[in-house]
């Protein structure tokens, strides 16, 4: 990237950081949502589940912040499709700036809420009896793990609100896309429980190969190629959404 | 240039042209192609054909170069409403890459030329239609763009804004600005504009100076409001003498096409009277912006219509 597209990138990042301070309705968004889903699927799921060789919490806390990480972007498409229709992508794309930057701005706030969410849940989750297992340096690992799973989804959400016709509209696709995404995976339940079929999806599925990976970085889980796998899945999303949302961008056209 | 959107023909082969440091107004009913034009030369749209130069750049392959010296200001206001006033200028500044200091300066001054200062710190959320038009004006304005393209630019605001506006606009002219702005308003292109080109279903039907278009449509006329209809007959043989074309009727108000100015209020009221026809009111008329858009495009439509069934 150019020096102007960093400079344009960060003046975005910016303004959607006002965004979030000034509406603080959105923060419960990043914060009490996690806490919620964290509660409810230990509390409710977690006496019917049998996950071998671990609690259920600790089995849970990785499946859960991957989810979170994958619809953290949900702001992103929301706000890029606002944009689109109140005529600012238009104004944007009227001046000598990077386009890319608009994109790579939603993208990189994005970082931000889904570190802050990262945090709200781990301590939420070791209040209730989560625990590592594994080394410090695992640990940050898998932190910077899940940043970048989350990056490479606000990509996909950058392009989901490109092309949707309203933030409603935005918000639903999104849903469809990603809540089957996460559910057949290896993130709440072990795949082997489910008929053949998904459980053939549940264990190509990037979610579950980054859930995988996840729980060998937390709770020290055989590693084999999954925390590799993981990085390759997002950083393959990232740059494949990062070209279509930056070439449909180019030619948005509102209305 | 020409455009289409699947079946419509937004734009079928419209050419303008503005020299530098002069306005070039673009009048057009709804849905005539204003807009599409405008996005064109912003760069904003691919046209289907034709080519087009903005400042010497063309505006398909040249377009990041351009896109340094030109203002938009699009038809709805453009502007984020989670920030500032100030903070809406200073982004702007900041991404049309201004030296350091320039974005805040930029936005403190607009603000005042706006009337915004007040406002300038409360979120624009706040703010009514009038003031989002504004600040939508102001960014356009945040680079001194030596090309700025204003779509339908006084559309929503209070006669005090619409004259600051025209002023602010006059001046940068004066400055050497190249301008082109689409206006529903007459005054507004009488006023700004040094060209018009009226365009109507994607084609420009009509092109010149305000006065130009006013003498194709007509020069001057004498009006006599009658005090009755059934002195229509009268009147007009007693005006025979004065008339350059065959006057029309409309109701009780007669529109007698004059060729000379001087002397024909006197001489017709002499005449007039002479022939014992009462008048309730006499002047002359020359056509106005509007006469000129009603023609041209109310009767380009007649037109078609004619065509089609012949
Ligand atoms: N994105 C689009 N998709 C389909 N048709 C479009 C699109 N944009 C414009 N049009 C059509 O192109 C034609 C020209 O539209 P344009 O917006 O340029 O008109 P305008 O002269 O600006 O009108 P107005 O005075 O109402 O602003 C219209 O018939 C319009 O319906
Ligand atoms: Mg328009």
């Amino acid at each position: 990237m150019s020096g102007t597209a960093i400079s344009d990138t960060l003046v975005l990042a910016k303004r959607n950081f006002l965004r979030i301070a000034r509406a603080p309705d959105l923060l419960l968004a990043f914060t009490v949502q996690p806490i919620m889903f964290v509660l409810l699927f230990a509390y409710v799921f977690g006496g019917a589940i049998s996950t071998s060789g671990h609690s259920y919490i600790n089995f849970l806390i990785p499946g859960i912040l991957v989810q979170t990480m994958a619809f953290g972007g949900f702001v992103t498409a929301m706000g890029i499709a606002e944009d689109l229709r109140k005529g600012l992508v238009d104004r944007f794309r009227s001046l000598p700036m990077s386009r890319s930057a608009v994109l790579a701005g939603r993208t990189l706030s994005d970082i931000v809420t889904n570190g802050i969410s990262i945090t709200v849940m781990l301590v939420v989750g070791v209040i209730i009896g989560f625990g590592f297992e594994s080394p410090f340096l695992h640990i940050v690992a898998g932190i910077l793990l899940l940043l970048l799973f989350g990056y490479a989804f606000s990509w996909v959400f950058a392009f989901i609100g490109l092309t949707s016709s309203s933030p409603e509209a935005a918000q639903s696709l999104g849903f469809i896309v990603i809540f089957p995404l996460t559910f057949v995976s290896s993130a709440f339940v072990p795949p082997e429980t489910m008929p053949a079929a998904l459980q053939w999806f549940a264990e190509w599925n990037p979610f579950s190969i980054t859930v995988n990976a996840i729980r060998a970085l937390f709770i020290g889980d055989p590693a084999g190629n999954t925390v590799w796998g993981a990085v390759l899945w997002s950083v393959g999303i990232a740059a494949v959404f990062g070209v279509l949302a930056v070439t449909r961008y180019k030619r948005a056209v509102v209305r | 240039m020409a455009k289409s959107y699947g079946d419509v023909r937004a734009l079928d082969g419209v050419d303008l042209a503005a020299p530098t440091g002069t306005v070039l107004g673009l009048l057009g009913p709804n849905g005539a192609g204003k807009t599409t034009a405008v996005r064109i030369l912003t760069t904003l749209l691919p046209a289907d054909g034709g080519r087009a130069r903005v400042a010497g750049l063309d505006v398909a392959s040249e377009a990041p170069e351009l896109r340094r010296r030109i203002g938009l200001a699009g038809q709805y206001a453009a502007v984020d409403e989670n920030l500032t006033g100030f903070e809406n200028l200073q982004m702007v500044g900041q991404l049309y890459h201004l030296p350091k200091g320039e974005p805040k300066a930029r936005a403190t001054e607009l603000l005042e030329r706006f009337d915004l200062e007040e406002a300038g710190g409360r979120l624009v959320r706040t703010y009514s239609g009038g003031m989002r038009r504004r600040l939508d004006l102001a960014a356009a304005l945040v680079a001194r763009p030596p090309v700025l393209f204003l779509d339908e630019p006084t559309t929503g605001l209070d006669p005090r804004s619409r004259i600051g506006l025209w002023e602010t606009i006059e001046g940068r002219v004066a400055e050497g600005t190249t301008v082109l702005l689409t206006t529903q308003y007459l005054d507004e292109a009488d006023r700004l504009a040094d060209r018009i080109s009226v365009i109507d279903h994607g084609r420009v039907i009509a092109e010149g100076s305000s006065d130009e278009l006013k003498d194709q449509v007509g020069g001057e006329a004498l009006e006599v409001t009658l005090e009755s209809a059934g002195d229509a007959e009268a009147a007009i043989a007693a005006l025979r003498e004065v008339c350059s074309a065959p006057p029309e009727l409309d109701g009780v108000v007669l529109r007698v096409p004059v060729a000379e100015r001087k002397g024909t209020i006197a001489a017709a009221v002499q005449r007039l009277n002479d022939a014992g026809v009462g008048i309730d009111d006499i002047s002359m008329r020359r056509p106005t912006l509007d006469d000129v858009f009603l023609k041209l495009t109310g009767h380009a439509a007649e037109e078609d219509e004619e065509g089609g069934e012949g």
